[in-house]
């Protein structure tokens, strides 16, 4: 254990640049609000250059209360490299707003909440996290200030302020069981406390990562916020805040709730509940973005399955999942952002209008399918091993059938953006704030479109360099 | 050398990928060039073949998961290996400038060579895999972009029923990979999991059985395959039929034979019953079929439905061991001929399309008259398909029914018998399209035909004429995979 504050660098650059640019943001001119972007850009290229040097030193804990193991630093890494592709994703939907420097620092600040999470190893520092990954989020989905954005910031609210009161709840019933809060402590005390008061303290906890990574039963936050919030928002939001909560359920997983009975079974649950819904409401969308938000339930069930199996492959199963589902699902968001539409019937003929956009989309969609080569075709072959090797192998074989009826509505999508557009010109975009609906799609989107998909391939490929 | 010969049309694949404003005539160059290159890699890899597991190569991919790029080519592969390159080339013949999107359409084609090449010689499961999941997105895109008929069904109902075979073949990879600690094939045929554990063997094998069924394609899970020929472009029908459902086949042969020897013999009996099925269902189907691209899908299942019956007798350890060695000696040499033969019956399929934009067979008649040449090419084709002595089907066919019969055991030798009479139903079948088509009075679309153009002729002709070969002087290919099927069928009896 050491109480050395650089052992929080990544922490601390992420936080500095949130503070910083809001700090800069107040004393620029409107239309001189970009060097914001790049001050918060360069704070989590910074964070993600300390994770590097992080990540080299030996496992410990800061202060007794973070973990510093190869958990933190992944989500430290995939949470600072997702959120600066959002970031380029957001910049030109943000420019010339009136508030344009508070959208990157909350992003930055729900970033800062969502590592804090995956670092988390004392419940009350699990609270604080889960406030600050959820808060700043509830800001952003309203920012454009629309109504389906307030209604989205409204739902997304709701459900975060109740389930938290819950995971409060539950932590408070631990501690007065077990009178300590911190998880090394906590596995010892708990055996002695009456199973039924541990467990129903166990599921309130629950309520709050599990809200934050969007599983069922609290997943009903995701499509409306997906679809309310503006589209660099809606990328944000089903990707960040789920890293660092399913790296806290791991956490919680692994070290004080392992010798539990019946835990395990239940995450197992959970997770084929999760990915049975998500896949199945997902067949009739005819919303990219409630597509996409469906999805993210789909692939939240099966990122559930390796915390669920805690054998010698989870870990590793698990974070190169978050890893190739990030970068996948912000691709995936980028062409929407990209295209600046919604409607599937507006992709048609994207192969012809732009080339390089649809193969990024054709690789995203088909790497979130689990198509090989892409990364998420290396996770899904390690979580089905951690999940075969613990026993589970029905959530294996569920998944395998989840993951044929998911390619399903990903081809809804991709077969007409591979066809011929339709004769009669699309309609005027819905949605009049939104200035990402030129002919042309923006370079930056574009750009993280393209980028995102050879960055999944590349992680595909090159599995066996990140693994090691 | 084989690396080379798998990277190269990806590479080409990709070229042509990033400049889409390439002409066609340019595109369908780069297309040949390369799709030649890849054959005399090919002919200098067999010329060259030292016997055993040849040009292999491995590198390190996935060390945790003991996976790596491992790639080598045998007796049983490299025919397949040239098959493939051939039947590629020769498409690229085929296809004529006036296709649309033509820099696309090449880079498909050229990115399924590449997959295909890279499956027959994978020796690691997992890059197997990616292989054969490739295989079918390639696919998909092929008949989605440039198929005719109800096309969007098609491809959708290929891609949901052939990727759920894949998964299922996941999730067996995976229960070997648990079981034996790594995913490389070599290893794990040298060690065989799951020896004491005769029930998760058998699951294990389900998996894999179920995946590659599915791809070959064996009845009852056939019913992707006629809607896919029937609205895929000839080409895209003649690599399907001649090298994609390879893959089910050769996939048994390579993975589930060696590498579950027990469990295949345990359950021999349901192989050789699937295959029977198979042969006879594919048959009486076939042969009631007005649609000629139907019709020789069909075939198709009835032509694989020996190889299944094949590689389940191999697996009847109480059988004789050389009639074993026949059967799948000539599982082997009827791979290599049904993609000869069907590559070239579907290719012919392509040119009655391309001249009268029907398959219907009651609609055709006397084409020999217009068309004297595409006449006799389908009638070597069908003579070929059938099994007519002189030809590569007959030499496959005899093997496999001595084999099956030659094991000495009496449910064998029924099985074998009654898949005698599925060569019967084909004979019949493919004499009434004959007769049907192209002899008797004209029929009413039978005005619209000119004869074959000289890039469609030369794209089949090499076809038949490598067929007859085999047929008259098989003992090259056959001194190629002996050896290799007696090696498979030594594994297996272990």
């Amino acid at each position: 254990m050491t109480e050395n504050p650089l052992d929080l660098l990544p922490e601390l650059l992420v936080l500095a640049g949130a503070v910083a640019g809001l700090l800069t943001g107040s004393f620029l001119a409107r239309e001189r609000q970009r060097a914001v972007a790049w001050i918060c850009g360069l704070a989590l290229a910074a964070a993600l250059a300390a994770t590097g040097l992080a990540a080299g030193r030996p496992d410990g804990m800061a202060f007794g209360a973070y973990a510093l193991d190869p958990i933190t630093h992944t989500a430290r890494a995939v949470v600072a490299g997702s959120t600066l592709l959002v970031l380029v994703l957001a910049a030109p939907w943000a420019r010339g707003n009136r508030r344009e420097s508070e959208l990157y620092a909350l992003c930055l600040l729900a970033a800062l909440g969502s590592i804090a999470l995956a670092g988390a190893d004392d419940l009350l520092v699990l609270v604080a996290a889960y406030l600050l990954a959820g808060v700043p989020g509830y800001a952003l989905a309203g920012f454009a200030r629309d109504a389906r954005g307030t209604e989205a910031a409204l739902k997304y609210y709701l459900m975060g302020a109740f389930l938290g009161v819950l995971m409060l709840a539950g932590v408070t019933l631990l501690y007065g069981l077990s009178g300590v809060t911190a998880y090394r402590d906590l596995a010892g005390r708990l055996g002695q406390a009456p199973a039924a008061a541990v467990g129903c303290g166990l599921v309130l906890l629950l309520a709050g990562p599990l809200t934050k990574a969007g599983a069922v039963p609290a997943q009903f936050w995701v499509p409306d916020a997906a679809q309310g919030a503006s589209r660099p928002v809606a990328a944000f939001l089903t990707t960040v805040p789920k890293i660092g909560a399913f790296a806290a359920l791991y956490r919680l997983a692994a070290e004080p709730f392992a010798g539990i009975e019946g835990w395990r079974v239940a995450l197992a649950l959970v997770a084929a509940a999760t990915m049975t819904l998500g896949n199945l409401a997902a067949f009739r969308q005819d919303d990219a973005r409630r597509l996409l938000a469906y999805s993210t339930i789909g692939q939240a069930g099966y990122i559930l399955v390796p915390v669920a199996a805690g054998g010698p492959l989870s870990a590793p199963a698990l974070l190169f999942y978050l890893a190739a589902y990030a970068v996948t699902n912000v691709g995936a968001f980028a062409v929407v952002v990209a295209v600046g539409r919604d409607r599937l019937a507006d992709h048609a003929g994207l192969a012809r209008r732009a080339p390089a956009l649809a193969l990024a989309l054709a690789v995203c969609l088909l790497g979130l399918v689990g198509t090989p080569p892409t990364a998420v075709f290396a996770a899904k072959v390690l979580v089905i091993a951690s999940a075969w090797e613990s026993g589970l192998a029905w959530l294996a074989v569920l998944l395998v059938l989840n993951t044929v009826a998911s390619l399903f509505y990903y081809l809804r999508w991709l077969t007409p953006a591979f066809r011929a557009a339709p004769a009669a010109p699309p309609g005027p975009a819905r949605s009049l704030e939104d200035p990402g609906r030129s002919p042309r799609p923006a370079a930056g989107p574009y750009g993280v479109a393209v980028l995102a998909a050879a960055a999944s391939v590349l992680l595909g490929v090159g599995a066996g360099l990140f693994l090691a | 050398m084989l690396s080379v010969a798998i990277f190269l049309p990806l590479a080409a694949a990709c070229v042509l990928a990033a400049l889409p404003r390439l002409g066609a005539s340019a595109a369908r160059a780069v297309w040949i060039l390369v799709s030649a290159a890849v054959l005399g890699l090919a002919a200098a890899m067999w010329a060259g073949y030292p016997g055993g597991v040849a040009y292999e190569q491995r590198l390190r991919w996935i060390p945790s998961l003991g996976a790596g790029y491992h790639v080598g080519v045998d007796g049983m592969s490299l025919p397949l290996v040239a098959l493939t390159a051939l039947l590629f080339l020769v498409c690229a013949v085929y296809t004529g400038r006036d296709t649309p999107r033509m820099p696309a359409y090449a880079a498909f084609f050229l990115f399924l060579e590449a997959v295909s090449l890279g499956l027959f010689a994978a020796l690691d499961l997992l890059l197997f895999f990616v292989f054969f999941d490739l295989s079918i997105v390639g696919m998909y895109f092929v008949i989605v972009g440039w198929g005719h008929g109800d096309r969007a069904r098609s491809a959708l109902r290929f891609f949901l029923y052939t990727f759920l075979g894949s998964l299922a073949l996941l999730l067996g990879f995976i229960g070997l990979f648990l079981g034996g600690g790594t995913f490389d094939l070599v290893e794990l045929a040298a060690r065989p999991p799951f020896r004491a554990e005769p029930g998760i063997a058998g699951l294990v094998l389900l998996a894999v059985g179920i995946g590659f069924a599915v791809k070959t394609p064996v009845v009852p899970v056939h019913t992707w395959l006629p809607p896919a020929h029937t609205d895929a472009p000839a080409a895209g029908s003649a690599i399907l039929a001649g090298i994609l459902l390879k893959m089910g086949a050769y996939g048994l042969a390579r993975v589930a034979l060696p590498v579950l020897p027990g469990a295949w013999q345990r359950h021999a009996w349901v192989v050789i019953a699937i295959g029977v099925v198979s042969v006879v269902y594919g048959a009486f189907v076939a042969l009631a079929q007005r649609d000629l691209k139907r019709l020789i899908a069909y075939t198709s299942v009835n032509h694989m439905g020996y190889i299944v019956l094949a590689l389940g007798a191999a697996g009847l350890a109480a059988g004789d061991e050389r009639a074993r060695d026949l059967a799948v000696t000539g599982a082997v040499t009827q791979m290599v001929s049904h993609g000869l033969v069907t590559g070239a019956l579907f290719l012919l399929a392509g040119v009655v399309w391309d001249r009268a934009h029907d398959y219907d067979l009651t609609r055709l008649g006397g084409l020999a008259g217009p068309a004297p040449v595409l006449t006799a090419l389908t009638a070597v084709a069908a003579f070929a398909s059938l099994g007519l002595p002189g030809l590569s089907g007959f030499i496959a066919e005899f093997q496999i029914f001595a084999g099956v019969i030659g094991t000495g055991i009496p449910g064998a030798a029924v099985a074998g018998a009654i898949a005698v009479a599925g060569v019967l139903v084909t004979a019949a079948l493919f004499l009434r399209v004959l007769q049907r088509a192209f002899l008797g009075g004209p029929g009413e679309l039978t005005a619209r035909f000119t004869d074959v153009r000289p890039r469609e002729l030369l794209a089949v002709a090499p076809l038949l004429a490598l067929s007859l070969a085999v047929g008259i002087a098989p003992r090259p290919l056959l001194d190629l995979v002996e050896p290799a099927a007696a090696a498979v069928v030594t594994l297996v009896s272990r």
